[in-house]
C-alpha cells in the first residue's frame, strides 16, 4: 500500500490521493478477477464440502470427497501421470526454447523483429487446428507412417506416435513453445553485454562462460517460463482428449467428466482444488530450487 | 624491448579505419595513458590488445609473444571495464575470485589472495556483500581488484574513472597512482580526460582519428607538444601564424604579425625550420602578462577559477579572443599583453 502511494506520488497529487488514483486504475481487473475468479472459486470450495446423493447436496460439511480423491488408486495414478506429462512437457519446451531464445538474442543483429514474428506464426492459427494437425502428423494414416511407409523403412504403420503420453507431450510442448521462448528472450536480451566480456577476459572459454554468467543471469526467464507452461499444461484437457487416448488422458479429463456425464459436482470439485494445490505446490518448489541451484553458481 | 608492441596495427568497420596503421611501445610496470576524443579510436585499440576486436592487419605482441591468434580469455591481460561489469548475481569475494577459480587453488589459498587483494584496494569487510549493495566508488574497487588478483602481465583499464562523480574521481586519481606503484603491473589506461592522463600517468600517447600523434612525458606533452592538434588538445593555447626571417645561432627570428618581429630560442622551434617557412607560434595562457605596454586589447570576458582567473582579450586584427590566465585582475579593461619570447614555441603549420 505504502510503495502504491509512493508510485502515485510522483505522478501527481497528495499521497493519499495518489493511492486511491491507483485503486481506480485496478478496478476493472479488480472487478473482473473477483467475478471471474475468486466467486467461481469460493463457489467450488463449498461444492467440495459437500455429498451428493440423486442431485440434492447434503446439509451439513464433510470431507468425503477428498477422502476419496486422496484414497483411491486410479486417481493417484491421473495425478502422478498429469504431473508427469507436464513436467515432461515443460523441460522438453524450455529445453527447445532455450537454443532459440539464445540465437535471437545473440545472433540475429538486426533481423531479431522478424525472428520474433516469425517465431510467434504457429499462433496465427488456433489452438485446436494445431492439435489437430499433431494428430494428421502423427496418426496411423498419417504424414510421419505413409512417408516411412513410401519409403519402404516400415511394412507396418507405427502405432506408438498416437493416442498415448508421447504424443501428448509432442503437441503440448510444440503449442507451448512461444511462451517459453518470450520470457528466456527476454532475459537474455536483459543481460548486460559488458558481463560477457568480463568473463572472458577473467579466463572463461565459452561454455564456462555460459554457465558461469549467462544461464544464472537467465534463470528469472527460464523459471517464468516453466512456471507459464507448468501451470496451465497440468489442468489441459483438450489435448490429452484429442491425442492422448485412455492411456493419455490426464486429471483434468476426469474433472470433466465429473462435472458433465456423471454431474458429480462435489467430486468434481474436490479433484479441482487437490490439482490445483498440487501444482502450486511444485512450482512453489521448482522457483526455490531453481533460486537455491542459481545462488550455488560461481 | 618494449613490453607491449603494437605494430601497424590498422582496424576498420566496414568504414573509414578507425584505427590507422599504429605504432606503439608501451615499456614495463609503467602507468601509460592512451588520450583522445571520443571517436578517436582508443577504445578499439584497447580491445584488440584484450582479444575482444581482430585487427585487420598489423601485429600485438606482449612481453614478446605475438598475441593475433590468442582467443581473449588465454591472454595474459585482464580490463577494468569503462561501466565496471561487476556480476550482479555474484558478492564481492566471488567476483574477485571469479578469475582464480579455474585455478582450483586449495580453498584457504584462494581465499587468502582474495582478502589480501581486498585490502589492497581496501575494500576489507565488504566480501559478502552483494554487487547490488555497492557505491560507484566501491565498483570501481571491485572491478580492480578482480583484474588485479590474476596477475596480469597488462592491465587495460577503459574510462576507469568516468562515472564517477569529480570529487571521487580525484580520490580515486591518487589511489590509483599509488595502486600502479604498489603492484608494479604496466597500466594502459584510455582516457578522454587530459587531464587526468597528465596527472595519472608517466607517458601519456594522443591519438586522433586513428593515429597516434606525440607519445611522450605528460610535461613535454603540455611544454612541448609536436602538432597543433596535440597543443589543442592538452588545456588551452593561443596560436599566431608567423614566418621565419632569420636562423643565427640559438636563436631564430620570426615576423610574428601582431607580435611583431620576435627572436625565440631554437630549442623552442619543434621541427626543422629554415628562413621563409611558415610557422605557428603558441603560447600558453599562464606565460602571457599582463603589462604597461605591449600588444593592446581590451578585456572581453573573465572566468573565474578560483586559484587564476582567465581572461578573453579582444585584439584588433583578430578574430578570436587572446587567452589569458593571470592570478589578478587588470587594473582596467584596457590592457597591454607581453608574451615573453622563451615562452613562446614554434610549431609547424600544418
Amino acid at each position: 500500500m505504502r510503495r502504491q502511494g509512493n508510485g502515485a506520488n510522483v505522478a501527481g497529487g497528495t499521497g493519499s490521493q495518489g493511492a486511491q488514483n491507483g485503486y481506480w486504475l485496478l478496478a476493472p481487473t479488480l472487478a473482473v478477477m473477483a467475478l471471474g475468479l475468486a466467486a467461481p472459486l469460493g463457489l467450488v470450495a463449498v461444492y467440495s464440502l459437500k455429498n451428493q446423493t440423486g442431485i440434492s447436496l447434503s446439509e451439513g460439511w464433510t470431507l468425503a470427497q477428498y477422502g476419496e480423491v486422496l484414497g483411491r488408486a486410479s486417481y493417484r495414478t491421473l495425478f502422478w501421470r498429469s504431473l508427469g506429462i507436464s513436467g515432461l512437457v515443460t523441460l522438453v519446451t524450455v529445453l527447445l526454447a532455450y537454443p532459440m531464445a539464445y540465437f535471437v538474442a545473440f545472433k540475429a543483429r538486426r533481423a531479431k523483429f522478424v525472428w520474433l514474428i516469425a517465431l510467434t506464426i504457429p499462433f496465427w492459427t488456433s489452438y485446436l487446428l494445431r492439435v489437430f494437425a499433431w494428430k494428421i502428423i502423427l496418426g496411423f494414416d498419417g504424414v510421419i507412417n505413409s512417408g516411412l511407409m513410401r519409403l519402404g523403412l516400415i511394412d507396418h504403420p507405427l502405432t506408438f506416435l498416437l493416442y498415448n503420453p508421447f504424443s501428448v507431450v509432442v503437441t503440448l510442448a510444440h503449442a507451448w513453445a512461444a511462451f517459453a521462448i518470450l520470457p528466456i528472450y527476454v532475459s537474455l536480451e536483459k543481460i548486460d553485454r559488458s558481463l560477457l566480456e568480463a568473463a572472458t577476459d577473467l579466463g572463461d572459454g565459452p561454455l564456462r562462460r555460459f554457465l558461469r554468467v549467462t544461464l544464472p543471469l537467465s534463470m528469472p526467464g527460464v523459471i517464468g517460463a516453466a512456471v507459464l507452461i507448468f501451470v496451465p499444461t497440468t489442468g489441459d484437457y483438450v489435448t490429452p482428449t484429442l491425442v492422448g487416448g485412455p492411456a493419455g488422458s490426464m486429471i483434468a479429463n476426469v474433472i470433466e467428466i465429473q462435472f458433465g456425464r456423471i454431474g458429480n459436482w462435489p467430486m468434481g470439485s474436490a479433484l479441482a482444488l487437490v490439482s490445483m494445490t498440487a501444482v502450486a505446490l511444485v512450482a512453489g518448489a521448482f522457483v526455490l530450487l531453481a533460486r537455491w541451484a542459481t545462488a550455488r553458481v560461481r | 624491448m618494449a613490453y607491449l608492441s603494437i605494430r601497424q596495427v590498422s582496424k576498420a568497420f566496414g568504414g573509414p579505419p578507425v584505427v590507422d596503421a599504429v605504432d606503439l611501445e608501451v615499456p614495463q610496470g609503467r602507468f601509460f595513458a592512451l588520450l583522445g576524443p571520443s571517436g578517436c579510436g582508443k577504445t578499439t585499440l584497447l580491445r584488440m590488445i584484450a582479444g575482444f576486436e581482430t585487427p585487420d592487419s598489423g601485429t600485438i605482441a606482449i612481453d614478446g609473444e605475438v598475441m593475433n591468434a590468442i582467443p581473449p580469455h588465454l591472454r595474459p591481460t585482464n580490463m577494468v571495464f569503462q561501466s565496471y561489469a561487476i556480476f550482479p548475481h555474484l558478492s564481492v569475494f566471488d567476483n574477485i575470485a571469479y578469475g582464480l577459480r579455474k585455478l582450483r587453488l586449495p580453498k584457504n589459498e584462494l581465499k587468502a589472495r582474495v582478502e589480501a587483494m581486498l585490502a589492497t584496494v581496501r575494500l576489507e569487510g565488504l566480501s559478502g556483500r552483494g554487487a547490488g549493495q555497492l557505491s560507484g566508488g566501491q565498483r570501481q574497487r571491485v572491478a580492480l581488484a578482480r583484474a588485479l588478483v590474476r596477475q596480469p602481465k597488462l592491465l587495460l583499464l577503459d574510462e576507469p574513472l568516468a562515472a564517477l562523480d569529480k570529487r571521487l574521481r580525484e580520490a580515486m586519481q591518487v589511489e590509483l597512482r599509488q595502486l600502479q606503484r604498489q603492484v608494479g603491473i604496466t597500466f594502459l589506461m584510455v582516457t578522454h580526460d587530459q587531464e587526468e592522463a597528465l596527472s595519472l600517468a608517466d607517458q601519456v600517447a594522443v591519438m586522433n582519428n586513428g593515429k597516434i600523434l606525440q607519445v611522450a612525458s605528460p610535461r613535454e606533452l603540455y611544454e612541448r607538444p609536436n602538432c597543433r592538434e596535440v597543443a589543442d588538445f592538452i588545456g588551452e593555447i593561443n596560436f599566431f601564424h608567423a614566418t621565419v626571417k632569420a636562423v643565427d645561432g640559438d636563436r631564430v627570428t620570426v615576423n610574428g604579425g601582431l607580435l611583431g618581429v620576435v627572436a625565440l630560442p631554437r630549442a623552442n622551434i619543434l621541427f626543422d625550420a629554415a628562413v621563409g617557412d611558415a610557422l605557428l607560434l603558441a603560447i600558453r595562457p599562464e606565460d602571457i602578462g599582463f603589462a604597461d605596454a605591449g600588444l593592446a586589447g581590451t578585456l572581453a570576458a573573465s572566468t573565474f577559477l578560483g586559484e587564476t582567473t582567465l581572461f578573453q582579450v579582444q585584439v584588433a586584427g583578430r578574430s578570436d579572443p587572446i587567452v589569458v590566465s593571470n592570478y589578478f585582475d587588470p587594473p582596467s579593461k584596457d590592457v597591454h599583453l607581453n608574451f615573453p619570447p622563451d615562452m613562446l614555441i614554434g610549431l609547424p603549420e600544418s
